[in-house]
């Protein structure tokens, strides 16, 4: 199992490395959004709950473009039917997604925090990235996890670019509401301070919970 | 045998609703503050509750649905999505009227429930687009449950989250239902059976009616004489019961290791 998963990850990131389809997409979407926020919101520098919200909204909506692409080299080039033909564990294909996914998370992250502390923070960004580190490392696991189920379920349908977002969006709330509410306190100007353990928490019930749900039922979207 | 009961079921449901708006109307008190708007309490809340049953309900049928791949299961599933869907609708609508009546803004943020409420419906009106985006019906049935399994999960933990966000800040508007002075909590617990018995009701109604064209859509090709080899019609949303065979066969190839 290990290894198989070790191998379709080996393909994965070998494959983004030569084409560069998703992330550096993500990671232009995620600065340029920072600006089109500058813009919108009229504002030089935000901090506190608006900080915390502008980057939540901002890497939410580039991860799930990264989601929509996920599958969609399999779907369409006959990824899939290789998969199955090889006589391996069906869940394999699961973590190995899922952990791709996590990977292009990560690589966003390190573009488009420093752009956002740049861009739009007011706070120096030094004393509170112990807490954005875990915060973000929570919310990248479940986005992770609930993108590579949803974008199993979006990719073989009729209106896969439009399906994958509707689903992804509500399932990702809770997600937002852990993430922006843990890392607000550490965002803002006067005495910041970590990350309250309630939301933490509950991030990482929510990836558990969702972690073991996508596992259960990721075997069942790869039948045919 | 689908259309078995609904007579008893239709009829009772109407004695039910009946006795429950007359109860409603006539024998519950009026509450001090609200006045008589808090009767529309009898009508949101067990919408709500049953709406949310619904949709976990849809979860549970569509576990054993991938558990049998009896297709049977997964059309159960779905009506019982579709209903409590209907039934979303109409609480978010009573809800906002309840608002705009007691707060004076048609939506409150500060009410978690409400909020809460407002994502599984966004979430579950995903349900049918992604289920008509996929055209061959056994896996269209797979992966509606495989949906309806993580959506049914959702619910409880969105409930959770939502309410952490916001209970900190605000006091909770809504008790339980526990503190209630008993002519009310007789009253509600009335209107919730009724409410019950309306969406059963509805729920077989469909479920015979989508049977029930499945039949007809079945005889008439045997009457055209191409029963086996017949095109594939499904103008209906709803899983094709008449295909029994292919669904069959499908079964049995699929399921090979998981």
């Amino acid at each position: 199992m290990s290894a198989t998963v070790r191998a379709l990850l080996r393909k994965e990131l070998l494959l983004e490395l030569r084409t560069l389809e998703s992330v550096p997409g993500m990671s232009l979407f995620a600065v340029t959004t920072f600006v089109v926020f500058h813009f919108a919101l009229n504002r030089n520098s935000v901090e506190g709950d608006l900080a915390a919200g502008i980057l939540w909204v901002t890497l939410l909506f580039a991860a799930i473009l990264g989601v929509n692409r996920l599958f969609v080299a399999d779907a369409d080039q006959g990824g899939f039917d290789g998969f199955l033909i090889a006589p391996v564990d069906r869940s394999a294909m699961f973590f190995a997604k899922a952990l791709t996914l996590l990977a292009y998370l990560v690589v966003l992250e390190l573009v488009a925090v420093p752009a956002f502390a740049l861009l739009l923070l007011g706070p120096p960004l030094g004393p509170a990235l112990p807490g954005l580190i875990v915060t973000l490392a929570l919310g990248d696991l479940g986005v992770a996890v609930i993108g590579t189920l949803v974008a199993a379920l979006a990719v073989r349908t009729r209106a896969r670019d439009l399906l994958g977002p509707l689903l992804a969006l509500p399932l990702l709330v809770p997600i937002v509401i852990g993430g922006a509410r843990a890392s607000s306190p550490a965002l803002v100007l006067s005495h910041p301070a970590a990350p309250a353990g309630r939301w933490l928490l509950t991030l990482g019930l929510y990836d558990l919970v969702f972690g073991l749900i996508a596992f259960a039922l990721f075997d069942f979207l790869l039948e045919d | 045998m689908y259309g078995k009961g609904l007579r008893a079921l239709s009829i009772s449901t109407v004695v039910a609703i009946t006795v429950a708006l007359g109860l409603v109307f006539f024998y519950a008190p009026l509450e001090a503050e609200q006045g008589f708007l808090q009767k529309i309490f009898y009508v949101h809340v067990p919408l709500a509750i049953i709406a949310l049953c619904g949709f976990v309900l849809g979860g549970l049928l569509a576990i054993q649905h991938l558990r049998t791949r009896d297709p049977r299961w997964d059309m159960r599933s779905y009506v019982v999505i579709h209903m409590s869907l209907i039934f979303a609708v109409a609480t978010l609508i009573t809800g906002s009227i309840w608002a705009k009546g007691s707060w004076g803004h048609w939506w409150v943020w500060s009410e978690p429930t409400l909020v809460s409420f407002l994502i599984v419906f966004l979430l579950y009106a995903t349900y049918q687009p992604l289920r008509f985006a996929i055209e061959d019906p056994e896996r269209q049935a797979r992966y509606a449950s495989v949906f309806a399994i993580t959506a049914g999960a959702f619910v409880p933990m969105n409930f959770i989250a939502v309410r952490l966000s916001t209970a900190y800040l605000h006091p909770r508007v809504l008790g339980s239902t526990s503190n209630l002075p008993a002519p009310m909590a007789f009253t509600f617990l009335v209107s919730l059976l009724a409410f019950a018995l309306l969406f059963a009701t509805l729920c077989k109604y469909e479920l015979t009616a989508k049977h029930t064209r499945a039949q007809v859509r079945a005889l008439r090709r045997r009457l055209a004489g191409d029963a086996f080899e017949g095109p594939r019609r499904q103008r209906s949303a709803a899983p094709a019961l008449g295909h029994h065979a292919t669904i069959a066969t499908a079964r049995a190839s699929s399921r090979t290791g998981v």
